[in-house]
């Protein structure tokens, strides 16, 4: 038995470490916020998303009502064509916006699979290790060595382009750097003593998994996943510009661009405005990312 | 070592056999056929084409016919491309692509090491701010924004350059595909560049270089830029497959011969073989580069030992 | 004391962190004298390391160091590189902490040794391979011939602390300071280490510096000692009287919490109360004043360094008076 002093003791020692625990994530954000580039990244992502998401509301204009007097006009204020129309009259402003809708909603739900995918995967690999573990990565060494974009246009092909198996194909392209990420993370942690100490104090295989593995990879995982939203609507662009992404008369910013490219020399804004979405959202995402990522890292203290 | 690398390509024979067998079954699940698009022919000589190419067997039976004829290296003939053989047409692409692909990874290399290095020595000046900032541009803009916007400028506003076209890979061909294809790299390695060596730069053993009384040039160039360069090197794997791809886009809009194009075409048009063949041809380049990017870091770093 | 070789005087290192500034050394004053051998015992955090560093400007990028450093009639800390480079490494060695990260990993042991031959001695060639397998030996290295060709990860800890102790000694220095040099090695290593570093003092006419929280390492290898407590030195001595007789309450705890064997089983363990000062915000007055029993109201103004009988001297307002000391 411990004595009573001891007790307290150990008490007070319990709470130090518990608001140390809160205080690794308070830092962190404390650090994010301090960053001006993330936090700026984070206002203007967040304008991009809620324009995306109420932008069309403001213009008198649909996404696909095709003017055929007003073809290939420059951005005006008077017809509420903002940004323009394209090659056949429509309005771009409001395609633009549909374009972030596709391009963030792909985006998204493919890390979301990629995530889901990935965790699941690398956390089973990392956790049981051994022979299934050689043989996990194995397998994701095997994926590597495919000539990945080619894998995800056959995918394309397949599914017939379907905006909603766009993201399965991009998500189940992407989990592979997330797998390995997690697994060595896990096999980092799970060599740690505390994770011993919690085994031999009969904690649970979940449980183990659940309270100590999962808060523990989540820092690599989070600052992985804000640099995987950008590289799937990169990709995902990437096959629209090459027409195997969404089809007409949905767009996406690939899209868009693909067509302003065309039109470059009479009608530059029709490249010109959606490539400035596009690159903003993905320098948003990347100084976030890297926001994240040194605001997480202890070495950079 | 060369143990070492026999072992490995051996070991790449079955990573192979998967992805051939993936590949294979995958591009058969999408809908339509080769044929589909030449309504004209008479149904009798579609079977005959098909019976031809053996596309009236059982899946099993043309897999079967497949492997045996690639174990011959023969990729079979285009189902599209009637007059070549795949093999002909990837070797007709490859010398382009290469050429493209070879280009933009010397240059993005030989210009991102030096900038990161040198933001990194700069640590927080100017300098090392306005690097990392265009370097962010860099990585954040599409190379197909920035293909078509250097073809608008230096094409046809200035008209330095030529927009589009190989001319046998004369110069002035060369420098708009590769620069546009090079940009995205040459910042993602100086960003690489600078991260790995401002660590390395931290290290006890560069402190211990420093503590000899060497010069720092000597620090650097003997103690800390063999470390820094690791990463720079882990990255040449993904960034070779992802230069192919990204060279789809660029032999797109500059209008090259390259692989990129057919293999583009051939997933439209359902070209099974052409696809098949590109597919395996450039995963087999993958592995192998793979290969030499593995022997180059063990070069670089003597504590990676390969049994 | 012998003719002093390197002084410092009110040596101040502070760190611009993300969290504010820290003050890790708050005016440390140290007299290094010739051929002597001294050690600077505190806790991790008490500046001890930093303040060395700082010596031959080998700080962290956010640190930076004010005050005085004296060698000949220089002053290290407003030395440039290129100057400070004809000092480091030739007349003044350092060995650290960790031989496993402290060593190149991808140059070879005998590159890196005679590197540091060549651009302070020009020597090269084999007259450098020559001076390297005496030194080499020096540290009782076994197989010098063979390790020079071997890289750092090839060789056990032990071994590369040797290394390290052989690139310290290759140019002959004036002055060898140590940094806590056997802490990452196992104990049966720790004590060849010692052994090595006592013969060496012995043999050798040059000072050694030996850093260190090990209060059994100074007894046998240091004939001084100075006590270091939130970054500046709060008592110096010999080390026979320091330890029979402190007259910083710190210097007491301290000996008071080492290990003793003679100790009874389950006679709580001695320790100094409290937690070490926080260096971002440190207390006005005797930065150990929250953990001294002793204290009086004048401990709220800084006590400054005092001498006290036969070359002792310590900063407390009490000392000699609060019950220990001389």
């Amino acid at each position: 038995m411990l004595a009573t002093g001891q007790q307290d003791k150990l008490a007070s020692l319990a709470d130090q470490l518990g608001t140390e625990g809160r205080s690794l994530w308070q830092d962190a954000r404390r650090r994010l916020f301090r960053n001006r580039a993330a936090l700026a990244s984070m206002i203007i992502l967040g304008i991009i998303t809620l324009l995306a998401i109420v932008g069309p509301f403001f213009s008198p204009h649909p996404y696909d009502e095709i003017y055929w007097d007003r073809m290939t006009i420059g951005p005006e204020i008077a017809n509420s064509h903002w940004f323009g129309t394209d090659s056949v009259g429509r309005d771009l402003f409001v395609r633009t916006m549909y374009g972030a809708r596709v391009s963030l909603m792909v985006a998204f739900l493919a890390t979301g699979v990629s995530l889901i995918i990935g965790v699941t995967y690398g956390a089973a690999a990392g956790y049981f290790g051994g022979r299934l573990d050689g043989l996990m990565m194995r397998f994701v060494d095997i994926m590597y060595s495919m000539p990945f974009m080619f894998f995800v246009i056959i995918l394309m092909v397949i599914f017939g382009r379907n905006i909603f198996l766009i993201f399965l194909a991009l998500g189940a392209v992407e989990w592979l750097t997330m797998a390995r990420i997690v697994r060595g993370q896990t096999l980092n942690v799970k060599n740690k003593e505390f994770i011993e100490a919690a085994v031999a104090s009969g904690v649970s295989t979940w449980g183990v998994i659940s309270r100590h593995i999962i808060p523990n990879v989540l820092g690599p995982v989070i600052v992985y996943l804000t640099l995987t939203i950008p590289q799937v609507i990169l990709i995902e662009s990437f096959l629209s510009f090459l027409g195997l992404g969404v089809q007409e008369p949905l767009t996406s910013w690939g899209v868009l661009i693909s067509d302003g490219a065309k039109e470059m020399e009479t009608a530059p804004w029709m490249l010109i405005l959606p490539a400035f979405f596009l690159a903003a959202t993905l320098f948003c995402f990347n100084f976030i990312g890297d926001g994240l990522r040194d605001a997480l890292d202890p070495k950079d203290r | 070592m060369l143990n070492y690398a026999v072992r490995r390509i051996l070991g790449a024979i079955p990573t192979l056999f998967i992805i051939i067998t993936l590949t294979f079954f995958l591009i058969r699940l999408a809908p339509g056929g080769p044929f589909d698009q030449e309504q004209t022919l008479p149904p009798e000589i579609e079977a005959n084409l098909k019976a031809a190419y053996h596309l009236d067997k059982p899946m099993l039976v043309q897999y079967g016919y497949y492997l045996s004829n690639l174990a011959r290296g023969d990729f079979g003939p285009s189902f599209k491309f009637k007059d070549f053989t795949v093999t002909q047409l990837i070797w007709q692409g490859f010398p382009v692509s290469m050429r493209l692909g070879l280009t933009a990874m010397l240059v993005a290399l030989f210009v991102g090491i030096p900038l990161g290095s040198y933001a990194a020595l700069r640590q927080n000046s100017r300098v090392d701010y306005s690097v990392m900032t265009v370097a962010m541009v860099g990585v954040a803009i599409p190379n197909f924004v920035v293909a078509p916007l250097l073809s608008l400028i230096f094409g046809i506003y200035l008209g330095w350059l030529p927009v589009a076209g190989w001319n046998d890979g004369a110069l002035s061909h060369l420098i708009l595909p590769v620069t546009a294809l090079s940009l995205p790299y040459i910042a993602y390695i100086a960003r690489l560049t600078r991260g790995s060596m401002i660590e390395v730069l931290g290290t006890n053993y560069v402190r211990t270089a420093r503590a000899k009384g060497l010069p720092e040039r000597t620090v650097i160039t003997r103690h800390a830029f063999k470390a820094a360069l690791l990463p720079v090197v882990s990255f040449l794997g993904p960034a070779t497959a992802r230069i192919i791809s990204g060279s789809l886009v660029i032999e797109q809009i500059f209008g090259l011969p390259g692989i990129g194009r057919y293999f583009v075409q051939g997933a439209l048009n359902r070209d099974y073989t052409l696809v098949m063949g590109v597919v395996i041809f450039y995963a087999t380049l993958i592995i192998l580069f793979n290969l030499v990017v593995d022997l180059v870091y063990a070069w670089l770093d003597p504590r990676v030992q390969y049994e | 004391m012998s003719s002093s070789l390197l002084t410092i005087e009110g040596l101040q290192v502070r760190f611009e962190t993300a969290d504010g500034e820290v003050s890790a050394v708050n005016g440390m004053d140290l007299d290094i004298g010739q051929g002597e051998r001294i050690a600077v015992v505190g806790e991790s955090g008490s500046g001890k390391s930093q303040a060395f560093l700082a010596c031959l400007g080998l700080l962290a990028r956010n640190g930076s160091a004010h005050g005085q450093v004296r060698w000949q009639d220089l002053n290290l800390l407003e030395l440039s590189q290129q100057k400070l480079n004809t000092i480091r490494g030739r007349h003044i060695g350092m060995v650290f902490q960790d031989p496993m990260t402290a060593l190149t990993p991808h140059l070879k042991v005998g590159r890196q040794l005679n590197e540091v031959l060549e651009i302070h001695r020009g020597q090269t060639g084999t007259l450098a391979r020559q001076r390297c397998l005496e030194v080499l030996d020096q540290v009782r290295m076994p197989d010098p011939d063979k390790r020079l060709d071997q890289y750092p990860h090839e060789l056990s800890g032990g071994m590369r602390q040797r290394v390290m102790i052989a690139m310290a000694l290759l140019c002959e220095p004036k002055v060898l300071i140590a940094d806590e040099p056997t802490t990452a090695l196992d104990v049966t290593i720790q004590a060849e280490i010692l052994a090595l570093f006592k013969d060496l003092v012995e043999q050798q006419s040059m000072a050694l510096v030996l850093i260190t929280h090990d209060l059994g390492v100074v007894a046998g290898l240091c004939e001084r000692a100075a006590v270091m407590y939130a970054g500046r030195v709060v008592e110096a001595g010999s080390v026979a009287d320091l330890f029979t007789a402190p007259a910083h309450p710190y210097t007491a705890g301290l000996i008071g919490s080492t290990p003793k064997l003679k100790q009874a089983y389950g006679e709580p363990m001695p320790t100094i109360p409290g937690q070490p000062p926080n260096l971002s915000n440190l207390p006005v007055g005797c930065a150990f004043r929250p953990r001294c029993r002793y204290g009086i109201e004048r401990c709220a103004e800084r006590p400054k360094f005092k001498p006290l009988a036969d070359g002792q001297g310590a900063a407390c307002h009490r000392a000699g008076e609060w019950g220990g000391g001389a």
